[in-house]
C-alpha cells in the first residue's frame, strides 16, 4: 500500500447557504473517519492551519470542523504558476453515534487534525435480584 | 506587470478579432500544459505547486499535509527542482471500520523546471503546518538591474 503514487486532488470549495460578508474562501478538507468499539476518529487534512486556528464544535449531533489559515505567502510577489488555491477549511458532519462530549481529544500536527470522539458507554444490563419476603 | 506587445493590438477594428481571441483562449484552456498560463490547475502529479517571484527570489509553495519534514527530499540540479517524499501516516489496522476514506498515502515525486536560473547554494526551505515553502535566490545574472538615465 505504501508503494502507491499519490495524486493531486482538486480542492472543493464549500457551498455555503448564505454568502459570507468577508471575501474569504472555504474549502472542504479531505477526511478519514473510522470507528472502533470505543471511539470515532476523524482525521482531516488542513495544511496551513496551526493549533490556534482550529475550531471544533459539537452541538447535539452536528460536528463542525473549521480551520482558519494564518498567513498566505508574500504580498509583493508575482504569480508564475498557480496549481492550488489556498483558504480556510470548513466541514460539517451529522454524527450517528452518541459522543461523550467531555472526553473529546483534538490534536493538530503537520497540517492534519486528529479528532477522537469517545462513544458514550451503553448502559450495562443489570440483573435485579428479586427478594422474597 | 503584463507585457503587451504592439503586434497584439489590431490595427483596425476587425469584427472577427473577438472570435479569434475567443478561439485562442479556448485553445489555451484545453491545452493541458501547466506552467505557462498561471491561474489554471493542470497537473495530476502530487504535490500541486504555486510558484511566484519577487525581484530577487523565486518562491515555490506546496501543501503536503501529514508528512514529517524528515520524510521530505528536496534537490536542485541546474534549473530543475525535485520534491519527493512519502506519506505514511494512514493507519493500516484492518480491524477499524471506515466510514470515509478520502486521505491518500503513498510516495510522491515531482520535478519542475524553474523559470529562471537560481543560486543553488542559498536555497532555503521551511515546512510549517504541512505547507512547504522553498525560497530560491535568483542567480546574479538574471536579477533585474536598474539603469540610470543620464540627463544633459
Amino acid at each position: 500500500m505504501t508503494e502507491k503514487e499519490m495524486q493531486v486532488r482538486e480542492k472543493q470549495e464549500v457551498q455555503q447557504a448564505g454568502e459570507p460578508t468577508k471575501a474569504e474562501r472555504y474549502f472542504v478538507p479531505a477526511v478519514d473517519i473510522f470507528e472502533t468499539d470505543e471511539a470515532v476518529t476523524v482525521l482531516a487534512d488542513m495544511p496551513g492551519v496551526d493549533k490556534e486556528g482550529v475550531e471544533v464544535r459539537l452541538e447535539d449531533d452536528s460536528l463542525t470542523i473549521k480551520g482558519t489559515k494564518s498567513g498566505n505567502g508574500g504580498k509583493d510577489e508575482r504569480v508564475l504558476l498557480r496549481e492550488f488555491e489556498s483558504g480556510h477549511y470548513l466541514r460539517r458532519f451529522t454524527m450517528t453515534e452518541v459522543i461523550d462530549q467531555a472526553k473529546i481529544e483534538a490534536t493538530m500536527a503537520d497540517g492534519v487534525l486528529t479528532l477522537k470522539l469517545p462513544k458514550v458507554e451503553p448502559a450495562k444490563p443489570r440483573k435485579i435480584a428479586v427478594q422474597g419476603g | 506587470m503584463a507585457i503587451i506587445r504592439f503586434s497584439d493590438r489590431p490595427l483596425f477594428r476587425n469584427p472577427w478579432v473577438d472570435f479569434e481571441r475567443m478561439r485562442r483562449e479556448f485553445d489555451t484552456l484545453f491545452q493541458g500544459l501547466a506552467g505557462e498560463y498561471p491561474g489554471r490547475p493542470g497537473t495530476t502529479v502530487f504535490p500541486a505547486l504555486n510558484i511566484s517571484e519577487d525581484a530577487n527570489h523565486l518562491f515555490v509553495r506546496a501543501e503536503i499535509p501529514g508528512v514529517k519534514a524528515a520524510d521530505l527530499d528536496l534537490s536542485v540540479e541546474g534549473d530543475t527542482l525535485t520534491i519527493s517524499g512519502e506519506r505514511t501516516t494512514c493507519p493500516v489496522d484492518q480491524k477499524l471500520s471506515y466510514h470515509r476514506r478520502e486521505i491518500e498515502c503513498g510516495r510522491f515525486s515531482r520535478a519542475v523546471t524553474l523559470p529562471t536560473r537560481v543560486n543553488p547554494d542559498q536555497v532555503g526551505a521551511g515546512f510549517v503546518n504541512g505547507v512547504l515553502t522553498i525560497t530560491l535566490p535568483k542567480a546574479e545574472a538574471v536579477k533585474p538591474r536598474k539603469i540610470a538615465i543620464k540627463t544633459q
